[in-house]
């Protein structure tokens, strides 16, 4: 192949991905660079497209069941939890009040999980090697409790409709315990290293400012909307399953950059034990599957919308029932999505490295944004 | 000028291959000992043992990983300007090598006890850009190319702080000859009179080693490589060997400019202590303890932005440093 050499072009194209260190799996960005400023971004998706909501309409309600721990391999059990609950509320089956703990618990620890991993790799992504250690080692424990009752440790596949697979055990009570003590003591380790570290800081503030109009504007969700002064969380303005039980804030940052969107991830992490602890101490005892569930199961016609907050923002499911084993139709609203259309706009003129920092900032699984 | 005759070239000539072989032995053999401790640093530092299987305590990996590296298939990549993108590792190499001609390890052990010691140093190691350009340029790659601009406004930038803190330096010792520089710091080291100039050049040097967090010729989150990102093989081991060598250089400097060379501690306690060791070791040993530190700085910090980090050359260091200067012209003069 020839590359085409024009003196006269002021212009640099350079292709970020598919393969490429930040963009965290295969997203392309054909970026236009003047010098080291970026003039246009233009994201380029479709390299992991499996057709997942294609595949709703050829399975079984439960045969589906699997591939949303694949959507968003980071926060599997949000988008279990979201699933479960679209079917749940869609053939009126009721899940008992123990699964719905437990679903919380496992739900929040994924949500922990997924920070941690962001957080390492977002600080990776500014080049610092070490702190992506520590979080994977934290990061390590909450697999490890995963793994123990769901039996995987990334794609799990743990909610059924009308409960939980499995009871939780003593152990993982024990174990969960011990480790958001651990996460306690780590978290201002993790403050005064990297959240206090000035190179940091100038690498992060007034970056990849997203306006709450802007935000709005493309329907940003999550800690990227929060971090622009927008207190909006699902758990909180659409509450669902336990949520309104317990006792827990709404992390906001008003600084619109790339900072905020770190604090306020980073602030969410200690929410997410607050949950985690009000709900194993107020776990009712009982059942965890609701009884009389059909082996098959077939809602009755009718549509139905079910939103979660994943780690990432606001997932939905659509799903529409024309009476059979298998959905008409499903549509899955994926927070990454918007996250990302947004970014064309604010890396607009700003340096390739502030791209990368923005770009880190939003929090981007791309297999949820292809779907 | 003294005159070149046979006899002297006869006399001469084991003395040049031999400094050239202890050198280039002294390059490698320190090349995989370096990549062996940044490696058990990085490791230690991330609760990890870093290497552990090949040989005792992973001793033997770097060894390994340098046969596998040689016994790679050189590859062209297309449309690569081949005269530059093979030259370039060993336009890296060679400057960072012939700088160890004038390092004075002791009194005695020089290769070249030139008068003008630390101008040659610094020729050598302003050279160290031009392959880095030669490789960016070269290579057809566009991380690559970004990667050799970014290289040379950030050397070109770091050049002049350092320089003007070693000026300060030299006022104080009244000569450009290393040897002369450690004997002028006999009572006392230079750290102790030029703390800002220690710490402007020892920044500087980091710098202009490309090492994190000012590693942005090669910062791999957003230039994948950088300016090697098309080498493979032995070519890019020769531009890890020469980043380690100078990397040494940088350290050897900062010791025989602020640290008294190969002189121990001649101040406190430390005094009772200097005769223990031989005058290689304590060099060596400040050395080792610099590198160190250099690789602590590497596994703590982000990278810096590339704005930011021209910023801070231009409006901090070299403010200071010609500030330092001034100061210690006058000082010196009074």
């Amino acid at each position: 192949m020839k590359i085409e050499r024009n003196l006269e072009e002021h212009s640099l194209y350079l292709n970020m991905g598919p393969q490429h260190p930040s963009t965290h799996g295969v997203l392309r960005v054909i970026l236009k660079l003047d010098g080291e400023y970026i003039e246009e971004a233009e994201p380029v998706l479709g390299y992991i497209h499996r057709m997942h909501e294609k595949m709703g309409e050829n399975r079984t309600y439960a045969q589906y069941l699997p591939n949303m721990g694949r959507v968003d391999y980071l926060s599997a059990l949000s988008y279990n939890q979201c699933y479960v609950g679209a079917v749940e509320r869609l053939t009126g089956i009721a899940p008992p009040p123990r699964a719905e703990y437990i679903r919380v618990i496992t739900t929040e620890l994924n949500r922990l999980s997924s920070h941690l991993l962001w957080f390492g790799a977002y600080v990776l992504d500014l080049g610092g090697f070490t702190p992506f250690l520590y979080s994977f080692d934290d990061r390590e424990h909450i697999l490890d409790l995963l793994e123990s009752i769901t039996g995987s440790r990334l794609t799990y596949c743990y909610f059924r409709f009308g409960g939980v697979s499995k009871d939780i055990t003593d152990d993982f009570i024990t174990g969960t315990r011990a480790f958001i003590k651990r996460l306690r003591m780590h978290l201002p380790m993790y403050e005064t290293l990297v959240t206090k570290n000035v190179i940091f800081i100038n690498r992060v503030k007034e970056v990849g400012i997203i306006t709450p109009e802007a935000a709005r504007r493309y329907g940003v969700t999550g800690p990227a909307l929060r971090g622009s002064g927008i207190k909006y969380d699902v758990r909180k303005n659409e509450p669902y399953s336990i949520y309104p039980e317990v006792d827990f804030d709404i992390p906001v940052q008003d600084g619109c950059d790339a900072l905020s969107r770190y604090i306020v991830r980073m602030l969410e992490m200690e929410q997410s034990m607050r949950i985690i602890e009000q709900a194993l101490d107020k776990l009712p005892e009982g059942p965890v599957m609701a009884p009389k569930v059909p082996k098959k199961v077939k809602p009755p016609k009718g549509d139905c919308y079910f939103a979660v907050e994943t780690a990432r923002g606001d997932f939905g499911i659509y799903i529409v029932s024309d009476g059979t084993e298998t959905a008409y139709r499903i549509k899955l609203r994926t927070p990454g999505f918007s996250n990302l259309s947004i970014f064309a706009e604010i890396s607009r003129g700003t340096l390739l490295q502030d791209a990368i920092s923005t770009m880190g900032s939003l929090d981007l699984v791309i297999p949820e944004i292809d779907r | 000028m003294e005159q070149i005759t046979t006899s002297m070239l006869i006399n001469e000539l084991p003395r040049l291959i031999l400094s050239l072989v202890l050198v280039i032995a002294f390059v490698a053999l320190n090349a995989l000992m370096l990549v062996y401790m940044e490696r058990k640093v990085a490791g230690h530092m991330q609760k990890r043992l870093g290497p552990m299987v090949v040989g005792p305590h992973g001793l033997l990996q770097t060894l390994v990983d340098g046969i596998k590296l040689m016994g790679k298939q050189i590859i062209n990549p297309e449309e690569v300007d081949l005269p530059l993108f093979r030259m370039a590792p060993i336009l890296a190499l060679v400057p960072a090598i012939a700088v160890f001609a004038v390092i004075p390890f002791s009194e005695k052990l020089v290769a070249r006890d030139l008068n003008a010691g630390l101008l040659v140093v610094f020729a050598y190691a302003s050279l160290s850009v031009l392959a880095i350009l030669a490789a960016g340029w070269g290579s057809n790659n566009k991380y690559g190319l970004i990667g050799a601009v970014r290289s040379v406004a950030q050397q070109v930038a770091y050049e002049i702080p350092m320089l003007v803190s070693v000026l300060s330096v030299v006022l104080l010792s009244h000569t450009t000859q290393l040897t002369g520089i450690v004997n002028a710091q006999k009572g006392m080291w230079n750290i102790v009179y030029q703390p800002v100039a220690f710490l402007i050049f020892f920044i500087c040097s980091v710098a202009e080693t490309n090492r994190a967090p000012f590693d942005l010729v090669e910062g791999e989150s957003e230039l994948t490589a950088g300016f090697h990102t098309e080498y493979s093989g032995m070519g890019f081991g020769v531009f890890f060997l020469a980043e380690y060598a100078s990397m040494v250089v940088g350290a050897a400097i900062a010791t025989i400019l602020f640290l008294g060379g190969w002189n121990g501690p001649t101040f406190g306690i430390g005094g009772a202590l200097s005769g223990i060791f031989p005058g290689v070791l304590w060099f060596l040993i400040k050395v080792y303890i610099l590198i160190f530190i250099v690789m602590w700085i590497r596994w703590t910090y982000p990278r810096v932005r590339f704005d930011q980090l021209l910023n801070f050359s231009w409006k901090v260091l070299l403010p200071f440093s010609l500030a330092n200067l001034i100061i210690t012209a006058v000082v010196t003069k009074l």
